[in-house]
């Protein structure tokens, strides 16, 4: 933990800046799709405002300086003076990715890119046209500074009203009206004062506007008995001689936009009280502002209502809910006879909203390791669990006994209390999907073509670790879907597509895994091309005749690239056998299907988590191993015939018409020397990075199951062939292999040289 | 049990390998607990027995006798397996078995002969003489942290 509790805020500043990138994100993915209504351009104004003000407090200038600019052109947008077409919006697009770069540039304290900055800027102010450059001073609008709960309002020669707490009662008062007033009814929710907002400076800064009148409020406020303290019950009603503009007005109650009912009008008084005298505190006994004007003895009522308010035993303005009810209750005491409005429903209709608005989703923030530390404690509860039964077990108890179905019963609670954990780590795909739509923004601008991304399925979870790392994989595959996929605009159009191409982002749960699929609608896979660049490359024989989907696969070799021409977006190289290798590494499969003229499909199929693994439960030399199950393709027992030598030590079996290597697991993990009678061994068939198999050769299969993965430490001992380790029921550790590793460093076949050894399976 | 309550005084876990008595200090010693099988790692160094479960967590065993070049001899079940921790790291030292806790002045150390080039060298930081027989006391990270050295 940081002792800087100044450090502490800021990181939660940019934690919220994630969410509220995302939540920009959304509402300019609304508006592209053309479902968009007027509160989403609010969402998305609010979103980029609310970053402006926090870097404001921060003193994240750079950062300030850009999202002032582009909120300026989303007000104009929020004001109705601007159409959001393509251009605008695409523009709007990259100022959102250019914007959570400057908040992690911000963050990391890196320098920020300005060149970028610059260049977007222009973009940005050439949407605004001719229309008028609002001033260029960001900072005169921000307000979020640490507020003091003491304030000093210059409130003038006013009465005794010397506390705060005569905002909330009493007038602000010039004596010089000019001009035709505004009429602004402001009426704050629960929220306001949630989110720490303050009724009092709101009001004052409209004091500063000009000269200013306002009355509370209070007919809303219930008995005493039916008074819900969280619910703020009263209203203002500002007159304001002003000359500002009344954008300028709505500026002052920016921040707590959605957080209270504002109303305002300009000159007259059509529906708000009349002007009434200065230098006397009012009662409005209406129940909304549009009501007629109070009588006087509603004035004197609220002169004797405000002074017990004063007395009220804090000296902050309704800060907090709580503290708007204390003051309250004096006011009630004071004024016991006068209107309360029969109808009570106003009020029940707060208290439901206010309910409603708790029961919308809450969220906690965790700390990750302690999230970890959970998901350890669980499970070594797991272990314990199996443990315990197998000792039961073992005890020769009768499967009748209390002690047995109590045993079934922990059983069925520890497997729910591993899912719910396991759960917790769990996180929507949404922000990995997110961060592909820019890739798929950025990479249609890097090669010239139109490409729309559709995404579903973002709402699926999946493990937070296994987010993290498909992020690289993914932005690869979207890039080559784009960049090789998707053919150019002309080749479209000749073939009578849509001119704009389409890649589309799906994730869904099936059958205990996640499936992401990548697909597009491009031209398909040119199998002829492939197969003739791979005997080019030398990577197949050039009379090699291969069915549809072997050639899809020559794709993940190492060192294919399919366009033949270099582009700057993707075929550095680095091509899909990184791809494969990651998802791989991640416990997963990756698949391709491709129709020629109509597109082609990545699948990816992935465990929900890095936690527990299926695994396999082998015997090899009296030793109990587990192997990723997603590995084993097959199982076999041998018979001795089926063994070939190839030369000493090497040995083939035949699996129907193929030939697959033999690998005797007990001698290449060096706990026996090598077996001469193959009669009855079990192989198990396990795929390889490179689609070839290979036979592992054991004693038996003990069991199928999940384990959970024991992360093994760098700092002792690392043991070639070996990914992680488990714990078993009977609390012996078994270890997990890595299949691919064991077989490079057993026997280095020349295939293997260049096939770079698969990651750990680390936990 | 031998105390001599100094104030400078350091305490060590003495136990047996092979008839003869050996002494870690005692802060580096976090538990003490039965032998279980060990599962062997792959192409490990000989003298690591393999890995244990302490509590959910995968902890090595290293066969300090064999680490220590000393003969080879029979498990039985007096044999336990010490838990040392160094740095951040755990390790299991098995040994024979845990005779006392010692408390000595640093005067009663004294530096070990050079020995000649072997596994021990370099492992035993000092001697010591407790009622007439001879302790070695161990330097704990020359014996754990050495492990790849000797391996390679």
């Amino acid at each position: 933990m940081s002792t800087d509790p100044m450090a502490e805020i800021r990181a939660s500043f940019f934690i919220e800046c994630e969410e509220l990138l995302e939540a920009l994100q959304d509402g300019l993915q609304i508006m592209d799709s053309g479902e968009d209504d007027p509160e989403t351009i609010n969402i998305v104004f609010r979103a980029v405002h609310s970053i402006k003000g926090g870097a404001g407090a921060f003193g994240l200038e750079g950062l300030v300086r850009f999202a002032h600019r582009y909120e300026t052109v989303l007000d104009e947008v929020r004001a109705g003076r601007m159409q959001v077409e393509t251009d605008a919006l695409k523009v709007f697009f990259q100022a959102a990715d250019h914007l959570s770069d400057l908040v992690r540039f911000s963050r990391d304290d890196v320098d920020l890119p300005t060149a970028e900055t610059a260049a977007l800027l222009q973009l940005l102010d050439a949407l605004l046209g001719d229309e008028a450059h609002e001033e260029d001073a960001p900072e005169e609008e921000i307000e979020f500074k640490p507020m003091g709960l003491a304030l000093d309002l210059d409130l003038g020669p006013e009465e005794s009203f010397e506390d705060d707490t005569s905002l909330m009662a009493g007038d602000l008062v010039d004596p010089e009206p000019s001009d035709a007033p505004f009429t602004i009814t402001f009426t704050p929710h629960a929220e306001l004062f949630d989110t720490g907002n303050e009724p009092a400076l709101l009001l004052r800064n409209l004091h500063n506007l000009g000269t200013a009148t306002a009355s509370c409020t209070f007919a809303e406020l219930p008995e005493l008995s039916q008074l819900s303290p969280e619910v703020p019950h009263m209203s203002w009603t500002v007159k304001l001689h002003s000359e500002a503009e009344e954008s300028e007005i709505l500026s002052v109650f920016e921040f707590v936009e959605g957080l209270c009912k504002l109303d305002l009008q300009k000159g007259g008084t059509p529906e708000g009280p009349p002007p009434h005298d200065d230098h006397e505190a009012r009662y409005d006994a209406s129940v909304e502002s549009t009501a007629p004007a109070p009588s006087e003895p509603d004035r004197a009522a609220l002169a004797r209502a405000a002074e017990p308010a004063v007395t009220a035993p804090q000296d902050a303005p309704a800060q907090s809910p709580t503290q708007t009810a204390v003051q309250v209750a004096p006011v009630l005491a004071a004024v016991p006879e006068p209107a309360q409005p029969p109808d009570m429903t106003p009020g029940k209709e707060k208290d439901a909203k206010t309910a409603g608005a708790a029961a919308a989703k809450s969220v906690v923030r965790v700390d990750l390791d302690r999230i970890e530390r959970l998901v350890n404690l669980v499970g070594e509860l797991v272990i314990n669990q199996a443990m315990l039964s197998q000792s039961l077990e073992e005890s020769g108890l009768s499967p009748h006994s209390d002690a047995m179905s109590g045993l079934e019963e922990f059983q069925r609670l520890t497997r729910d209390i591993q899912d719910s954990v396991m759960m917790i780590r769990a996180q929507p795909v949404k922000s990995l999907f997110q961060r592909m739509s820019r890739i798929v923004r950025e990479a249609s601008a890097a090669v010239g073509k139109e490409v729309r991304l559709h995404t579903s399925g973002e709402g699926t979870e999946v493990d937070k670790t296994v987010i993290e790392r498909l992020a690289d994989p993914l932005t690869h595959m979207i890039r080559n879907a784009v960049d090789h996929g998707l053919e150019t605009r002309e080749t479209r159009v000749a073939a009578g597509k849509d001119p704009q191409g389409r890649v589309n982002l799906t994730a869904a749960h099936r059958s205990g895994r996640v499936v992401i699929e990548i697909s597009d609608d491009g031209a398909g896979i040119n199998r002829p091309k492939v197969q003739q660049l791979a005997v080019d490359k030398g990577l197949i024989p050039a009379d090699a005749n291969l069915s549809d989907s072997e050639i899809d696969n020559l794709l993940f070799l190492p060192g294919f690239s399919t366009a033949s021409v270099v582009s700057d977006l993707s075929g550095r190289g680095v091509g899909m056998d990184v791809v494969r290798t990651s998802i791989q590494a991640l416990g997963g499969r990756i698949t391709t299907t491709s129709e020629p003229g109509k597109g082609t499909t990545f699948s990816i199929s992935l465990p929900l988590t890095l936690a527990v693994l299926d695994g396999m439960v082998v015997k090899v030399a009296g030793e109990t191993l587990v192997l990723p199950l997603n590995l084993v393709i097959e199982t076999l027992t041998l018979e001795g015939k089926d063994v070939q030598m190839v030369r000493p030590g090497h040995h083939v079996i035949q699996v129907r018409s193929g030939f697959v290597p033999l690998f005797d697991l007990g001698r290449a993990l060096g706990y026996r020397g090598p077996i001469e009678n193959f009669d009855g061994s079990v192989v198990l068939l396990i795929a390889q990075e490179d689609e070839s198999h290979a036979a592992l050769l054991i004693d038996n299969i003990l069991d199928q199951r999940q384990v959970v993965i024991k992360g093994l430490d760098d700092s002792f001992h690392r043991a070639p062939g070996i990914a992680a380790a488990t714990i078993l029921g009977d609390g012996q550790i078994a270890l997990i292999l890595d299949p691919s590793d064991v077989i490079n460093t057993a026997v280095p076949h020349p295939a293997a040289q260049n096939i770079s050894p698969i990651q750990g399976l680390s936990a | 049990m031998t105390n001599k309550s100094a104030s400078n005084s350091i305490e060590l876990l003495t136990f047996r390998i092979a008839e003869q008595e050996y002494a870690l200090d005692i802060m580096s010693v976090r538990e003490i607990r039965g032998w279980t099988h060990a599962t062997p790692l792959p192409h490990a160094p000989h003298y690591m027995k393999g890995v244990i479960n302490l509590r959910g967590t995968v902890l090595p065993v290293m066969d300090l006798s064999t680490r220590l070049g000393l003969p080879k001899r029979e498990q039985n079940d007096r044999n336990v397996i010490i838990v040392v921790k160094l740095e951040e790291t755990m390790t299991g030292l098995l040994v024979d078995a845990v005779s006392d806790i010692v408390a000595l002045s640093p005067e009663d150390l004294q530096q070990p002969p050079e020995i000649s080039s072997s596994a021990a060298a370099g492992v035993v930081s000092a001697l010591t003489l407790i009622d007439e027989r001879m302790i070695r006391v161990l330097d704990l990270s020359a014996t754990v942290s050495s492990i790849e050295g000797v391996a390679a």
